[in-house]
This record gives C-alpha cells, sequence and structure tokens, in this order.
C-alpha cells in the first residue's frame, strides 16, 4: 500500500460508521493529494460501500471539490458584486498576463506552481478588488500590484 | 498610567496589514519597556480605514486610530503616554474630534455590540460584557413558553433574506412532539458583496452560540449545527475556539447550569455552492448530500434534518437573541418602523467613501445611509444605484433614494432586503452587464433541479450577453420578460423565483440602457468591450511612451516624443493605456 493510501485509508476509518459523512471526508481526502483522483473515488466508493455514481455526483456539485492536480499555490479571484464593479476583471487579465498557461483554458500554471480560481465574494468587499493566495487575502489591488504579490510566491 | 491597546485583526484588517502593526506595536513596547496590554480585537466595521488601532488609559478614553502604518507606532503610542495624543489619525474619539465620530454616533449597535471591542477568542472577555448572562436568566427564570413569546414581542424577523417572524418560527417547531429536535445556524453568506455574518462570527462567535443555546432550550432541541462556508477559514476557527471555551465552563454539553437541559453544537463546513443556503438544501448538505432543495411542505419545523422537526436561523438573528433576553422585548422593539423592528446589519460596498459595516435603526431612508453613515460617494462620478438582496434582489435607482429602510418599503422598490449586502454603483457601471453579471451567477448556482430555472436562466444569460455585445434587438426586451415571469412561476425554491429580479429591476429603471445597448449599439459606462473603443488623442499625446510600455499585448506603437497609435484589431479593451496615461490623451468611446 503507498503512503497516500495509507492516509486515504486513516482518514475513512475516522468516518466509517458516522451520518452524513461524505462531504466532510471527501474534504479531508483531498487535503492529502490536493484533489480527487478517479482513483482514490473508485476506492472510497469500494471501502464505504457509499455507490460511486454519489460520490461523483457530489464531487461535481461542490466547487470546493477539484477533479484535477492543482497547483503548488491556489489564487482565489473574486468575482463578487463588489469586486466586479470594481474592475475585478482587470485583476483576472492582469494574472493571466504575468503567468505562463499552455493554452487559455488551462487554469494550472505550466510550471505547476499556481491554480487560479474563480470565487464568489471572498467577505471582504469593502477592500474591492480582491484575491486570496492560499490562506492570504490580498485587497485593493490594481492590474500592477500584481506582479508584486506574485513575486512573494517565488 | 496603564495603557490598553486593541489591533483590529480580522480578515479585512489582516488583507490591510493589521498583522505587521501588531508587531511594530509588540516590537516597540518590548523595546522601551512600556508595561501595556496589547489586544487582538475583530472588525468594528469601519474597514475603509483598516489597519485599525485603538489606544485607551486610565487617564484618557480611547482613540480609534485608522490607516496606521507600522512606521507611526512608536510615536503613536509616546504621545499618547506624554498626554498628549495625536488626533490627525483619529477616526472615532470621545473626547475630541474625530473623522468618524458622526458616522459612527449615527449607528444603533445590538448585534454588532461587541465586534472590534471584544478579543473574539476569549470566552472572558465575552462574559465581561454580561456574556452568557441572557442564557442563565433563560434556564432560571423563564420557562421555555416565555422566551417565545419575549421573541414574539420584540418583533424580530429572520436576518436571512425573507423576513420570517423568529418567535412565530420557534413556536412551530417548539409545537411538535418529538424527543429529537435540531437547531440550525445558516452560516453559508453567499450573496457576493455581502460580509455581516462574517464580521460577526469572526468578531463575536459567543453572541451566536449563547443565542443558538437559548432557541435549542425553547423549542426543546438538544443538538446543533452552525454551516458556515468554508472561503471563511477565520470564522471557522474561531467559533471552534469559542465551542470549546463554552464546554469547557459547561454552558454546552449536559445539566447545563445544573438543570436537566442538554445541548451538544457542531461546525458544518460548507463545500462552494451558493444554493446551500436555501435552508432545505442545507440540510441536505449536512446528510451529506448535494445540496439539491426539497419540496415544502412538509417545512422544517415538521421534518427538517434527518426527518427530525428542525428550526433554521440566520446569524445576525441569533446574534440579537441575548440582548432581546437581557433587555425586553420593549427595548427592542424601540427601534425600527410598525412592521420591521430593531436594527439590521448593512455590509455598505462598492462606490462608497466609508465601505464596511454599519448597524442602523429599521426604517432609515437609503440616502441617509449612503450619505450619512456611509460617508457618501466614493469617486467624483454620481450614484447611479444600490443593489441589495445580492442575486435575489435589485437595483435601486437615484429617484428612489427616499425609500426607508424596511422589509415591505424595499420589496415594493422591485428589490428585496435580503441578508443586508448594500453594493454602490455610479455611473462607470453598466446596468446591462450587472443584470448579466447576477443572471451569470444564478445560472453557475442553480442546482439544475427544476427546467425553467436551469434552462430558462441560461436563455436570459445569452440574450443579456447578446445585448451587451451590441447584437441584441428590441424583442428580446420582451423575451426576457416572459422568461422571467416563467421562471419565477415554475421554480422550487427561492434561487429559482428570484433569479430574474436583477434583470426585472434594470429593466424596470433602466430600460434606456438597455435601449442605448440595442438600437444606438452604445454603453454609456463603458464597460460593456465589444461597444467600446481607445483612441490616441494626437493633440494631446506628448509621446512619453507609457502606454505602449504597459499594453499587455503590444497593441500601441510609437517612437518616444511621436504620437502614438493604436492597433484596433490587437487592442483587448483592457483599459491600462487610459489608466496609465496623464496626459488624459486616450480617448474612450
Ligand atoms: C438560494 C437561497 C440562498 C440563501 N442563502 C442564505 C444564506 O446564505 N444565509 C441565510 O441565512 N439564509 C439564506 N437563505 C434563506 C434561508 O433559506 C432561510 O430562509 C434562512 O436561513 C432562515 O433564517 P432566518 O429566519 O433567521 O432569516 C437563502 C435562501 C435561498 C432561496
Ligand atoms: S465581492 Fe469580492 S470580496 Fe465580496
Amino acid at each position: 500500500m503507498t503512503n497516500i493510501q495509507k492516509e486515504i485509508n486513516y482518514v475513512i476509518d475516522k468516518f466509517i460508521g458516522k451520518k452524513g459523512i461524505l462531504i466532510p471526508l471527501l474534504q479531508e481526502i483531498q487535503d492529502i493529494e490536493r484533489y480527487l483522483s478517479k482513483e482514490t473515488m473508485s476506492f472510497v466508493a469500494k471501502r464505504t460501500g457509499i455507490k460511486l455514481a454519489e460520490i461523483y455526483g457530489v464531487a461535481t456539485f461542490y466547487s470546493m471539490f477539484r477533479l484535477k492536480p492543482q497547483g503548488e499555490h491556489i489564487i482565489r479571484i473574486c468575482k463578487g458584486t463588489a469586486c466586479h464593479v470594481s474592475n475585478a476583471n482587470s485583476i483576472m487579465d492582469s494574472l493571466r498576463n504575468n503567468l505562463t498557461f499552455a493554452n487559455s483554458d488551462e487554469d494550472t500554471t505550466t510550471d505547476g506552481k499556481f491554480t487560479l480560481m474563480e470565487v464568489a465574494c471572498l467577505g471582504c468587499c469593502s477592500l474591492a478588488p480582491v484575491i486570496m493566495v492560499d490562506e492570504d487575502t490580498f485587497g485593493k489591488l490594481t492590474s500592477e500590484s500584481i506582479a508584486k504579490i506574485l513575486k512573494k510566491y517565488d | 498610567m496603564s495603557l490598553e491597546i486593541k489591533v483590529g485583526l480580522a480578515s479585512c484588517g489582516l488583507a490591510a496589514g493589521a498583522r505587521d502593526v501588531y508587531t511594530a506595536i509588540e516590537n516597540y513596547l518590548h523595546k522601551e519597556k512600556i508595561a501595556a496590554d496589547l489586544k487582538k480585537t475583530a472588525c468594528i466595521g469601519m474597514c475603509f480605514a483598516e489597519p485599525i488601532v485603538e489606544i485607551s488609559s486610565e487617564k484618557f478614553a480611547p482613540i480609534i486610530y485608522g490607516r496606521i502604518t507600522p512606521e507611526e507606532v512608536p510615536e503613536l503610542i509616546e504621545k499618547f503616554l506624554t498626554g498628549t495624543p495625536n488626533t490627525a489619525k483619529a477616526i472615532i474619539a470621545k473626547d475630541c474630534e474625530a473623522e468618524e465620530n458622526d458616522t459612527y454616533n449615527s449607528q444603533t449597535r445590538i448585534v454588532l455590540r461587541n465586534c472590534g471591542k471584544i478579543d473574539p477568542v476569549s470566552i472572558d472577555d465575552y462574559l465581561k460584557v454580561d456574556g452568557y448572562k441572557a442564557l442563565e436568566k433563560s434556564l432560571k427564570n423563564m420557562n421555555r413558553t416565555e422566551i417565545i413569546d419575549e421573541i414574539k414581542e420584540s418583533g424580530l424577523r429572520g436576518r436571512g433574506g425573507a423576513g420570517f417572524p423568529t418567535g412565530l418560527k420557534w413556536q412551530f417547531a417548539y409545537n411538535e412532539n418529538n424527543k429529537k429536535k435540531y437547531i440550525i445556524c445558516n452560516a453559508d453568506e453567499g450573496d457576493p458583496g455581502a460580509f455581516m455574518d462574517r464580521s460577526v462570527l469572526e468578531g463575536d462567535p459567543h453572541s451566536i452560540i449563547e443565542g443558538m443555546i437559548i432557541g435549542a432550550y425553547a423549542i426543546g432541541a438538544d443538538e446543533g449545527y452552525i454551516y458556515c462556508r468554508a472561503e471563511y477559514p477565520m470564522a471557522i476557527k474561531h467559533l471552534r475556539i469559542a465551542i470549546e471555551a463554552a464546554e469547557e465552563k459547561n454552558l454546552l454539553g449536559e445539566n447545563i447550569h445544573g438543570t436537566e437541559f442538554n445541548f451538544e453544537l457542531h461546525i458544518k463546513e460548507g463545500a462552494g455552492a451558493f444554493v446551500c443556503g436555501e435552508e432545505t438544501a442545507l440540510m441536505a448538505s449536512i446528510e451529506g448530500e448535494r445540496g439539491m432543495p426539497r419540496i415544502r411542505p412538509p417545512f422544517p419545523a415538521q421534518s427538517g434534518l434527518w426527518g427530525k422537526p428542525t428550526n433554521i436561523n440566520n446569524v445576525e438573528t441569533f446574534a440579537n437573541i441575548a440582548w432581546i433576553i437581557l433587555n425586553g422585548a420593549a427595548s427592542y422593539a424601540k427601534y425600527g418602523t410598525e412592521k420591521s423592528k430593531g436594527t439590521k446589519v448593512f455590509a455598505l460596498a462598492g462606490m462608497i467613501r466609508n465601505s464596511g459595516l454599519i448597524e442602523v435603526p429599521m426604517g432609515m431612508p437609503i440616502r441617509d445611509v449612503i450619505y450619512k453613515v456611509g460617508g457618501g460617494m466614493k469617486t467624483e462620478r454620481p450614484f447611479k444605484a444600490v443593489q441589495m438582496g445580492g442575486p435575489s434582489g435589485g437595483c435601486i435607482p437615484a429617484k428612489l433614494l427616499d425609500t426607508t429602510i424596511d422589509y415591505d418599503s424595499i420589496t415594493k422598490t422591485g428589490a428585496i432586503m435580503g441578508s443586508g449586502g448594500m453594493v454602490v454603483m455610479d455611473t462607470s457601471t453598466c446596468m446591462v452587464d450587472i443584470a448579466r453579471f447576477f443572471l451569470n451567477f444564478t445560472q453557475n448556482e442553480s442546482c439544475g433541479k427544476c427546467t425553467f430555472c436551469r434552462v430558462g436562466t441560461k436563455r436570459m444569460l445569452e440574450i443579456l450577453t447578446k445585448i451587451t455585445e451590441g447584437k441584441g434587438e428590441m424583442e428580446d426586451l420582451e423575451k426576457l420578460e416572459t422568461l422571467s415571469k416563467n421562471i419565477i412561476k415554475g421554480s422550487l425554491c427561492g434561487l429559482g423565483q428570484t433569479a430574474p429580479n436583477p434583470v426585472l429591476t434594470t429593466l424596470k429603471y433602466f430600460r434606456d440602457e438597455y435601449v442605448a445597448h440595442i438600437v444606438d449599439k452604445k454603453c454609456v459606462a463603458g464597460v460593456c468591450k465589444p461597444l467600446i473603443k481607445y483612441e490616441v488623442i494626437e493633440d494631446k499625446c506628448i509621446g512619453c511612451t507609457a502606454c505602449a510600455r504597459k499594453c499587455p499585448t503590444k497593441a500601441i506603437s510609437g517612437k518616444v516624443k511621436e504620437i502614438h497609435l493604436i492597433d484596433q484589431d490587437a487592442c483587448i479593451k483592457c483599459g491600462i493605456c487610459f489608466d496609465v496615461c496623464k496626459f488624459d490623451a486616450i480617448s474612450k468611446s
């Protein structure tokens, strides 16, 4: 058994037999691999007896679950109302211009360093436009301040 | 002299650099060997002035300073100690002039009573401000129906959006004869542009927990959940700490205050779905399923979480409870209008000067909220509209600024009170674009159960996109109206039933703008990219090359000291050239 499987088994053991476990279970498992692979979901189905279709249904329903491998840092770009009227679109453009992607549909940079993710409101609307890199929030952004923030993660 | 210093370290403060200010204070106190009580607090609501530092001593009343940098720390403390406080950066103060004294004093703080004042993770701080006294009073001096009657008399209506009377809701859950009942706090705060609940969760978690325990006792529940969205990591952390502290003091757990009453409280993290704010979808999500709304009746009070009688209220609703029990229903009902009692917290954002959190009595005109409490517009551009109620609400235009804030008056405008988000817009916002923005949101967030909500919103979004691209036709407006009517009729939950509101209100108040996009192919606000064009004004361009250097697509050509030219085919209309030109030599049309 690989280490990852061991960790996953450990998480499953913690939850098994309790009610309403699927979402927190998947959240903790996602923390291990940073995304939910097909193999992992099948493994969870086998061990818990929850149908694979149900697991896949839940994983695709909630935006927090990611089905593709992620970059080292996750950049959440707020697309909420306050940020939208404060020109959040230009922040997205600026991020895309400062980073390199294989093509315009990709969200993860070619070097695997960052993944861009749009979210609806980070709750810091008074500092719009706002982004969050991992757990740190940055506000009152301009197209120019983006490069400086990205440098911190070099 | 004993000195007390508080630094606001909520999400908004941290994003503005409050952590560095806190460290600077810590270092300075240490270096100068000054004995002072340095405390962490949360958000006082003046987010526009973060980082915020409050200093007080036995001799001097507190002064709250705004926009403090780490470099300013030594002088700030030194002057306070020598008895000549620096007041230039004071935003709120009792004994001297301060920038925001008026805006602060025009508020009435019940829900936000402790936010930005106490250390949110210290139960002792909460106990010092009469925390958990209301719980003690409820358990020792009141019986369950008396509590429910008190809440009924206060006139408190649910702050989650719909405004259902809270006392009545508790009564329904109380009436159910079942050994197992649940109580849930809805902390999903999905409305983009609203952050009232986040501030209370981060800044005063015990007030929510106390409200829930009282509610649980009144309806007869022994287990509860706080469903908090995962985008609020600090709120979740503070709740965890608060629950543990309350358990240690036996305010949660078994035989609370030596009575027969037991109550256990859990936190559930959301997983990112707007529809999970809807109560029946939220319960499905707690049960581990996809968050799809269920048909009502049966209502949650009869059959909710795991089929048991369940009462669900919003964060702000619960934060009012302890105050009402302690101060009495009559003191609460003194504030507000006949049908909307008490105060309401609003999150001001967008093009308003004092963006942040405020709490005012119901019945205040919107004009006063924006111009008095909110400090007016942020830029020179005039007010255009205020968006209330998020994706379920609408845009209220300037001519209706005298509408008072209460459930019924706001509903009359076509918007809704919603949870309290107010996004202020000026003439740089395009109303068709805003309608498209919200439809895009609801389209994404529709759970897909009802056909009209799933497909209807998609058709509306396509039409709105067409209009913003200058390809709209006049009959599209009728189509939008027909689709709206049908989506409202054909949807099971509030998401679909209210999704057309942003379109209907903008069509009602800003129809001209739609027509301008369709007939004249013009976007007056200059937002809809396919309809705008950037050009160099030859008379004004001095050839400084600033624009050419910043242009991300290298669409601008020209040598130093020569007039520049924008290649329209390469231009992506990002507007950077317009922003960086110091000579107003770029025109936008
Ligand atoms: C699509 C949708 C989203 C909602 N989101 C929230 C929310 O984020 N927070 C909230 O408290 N109520 C939300 N509600 C309202 C809840 O369904 C419910 O009415 C509320 O939590 C009841 O609490 P209250 O009586 O204290 O207002 C939402 C409703 C709908 C239809
Ligand atoms: S709208 Fe961007 S943080 Fe709320």
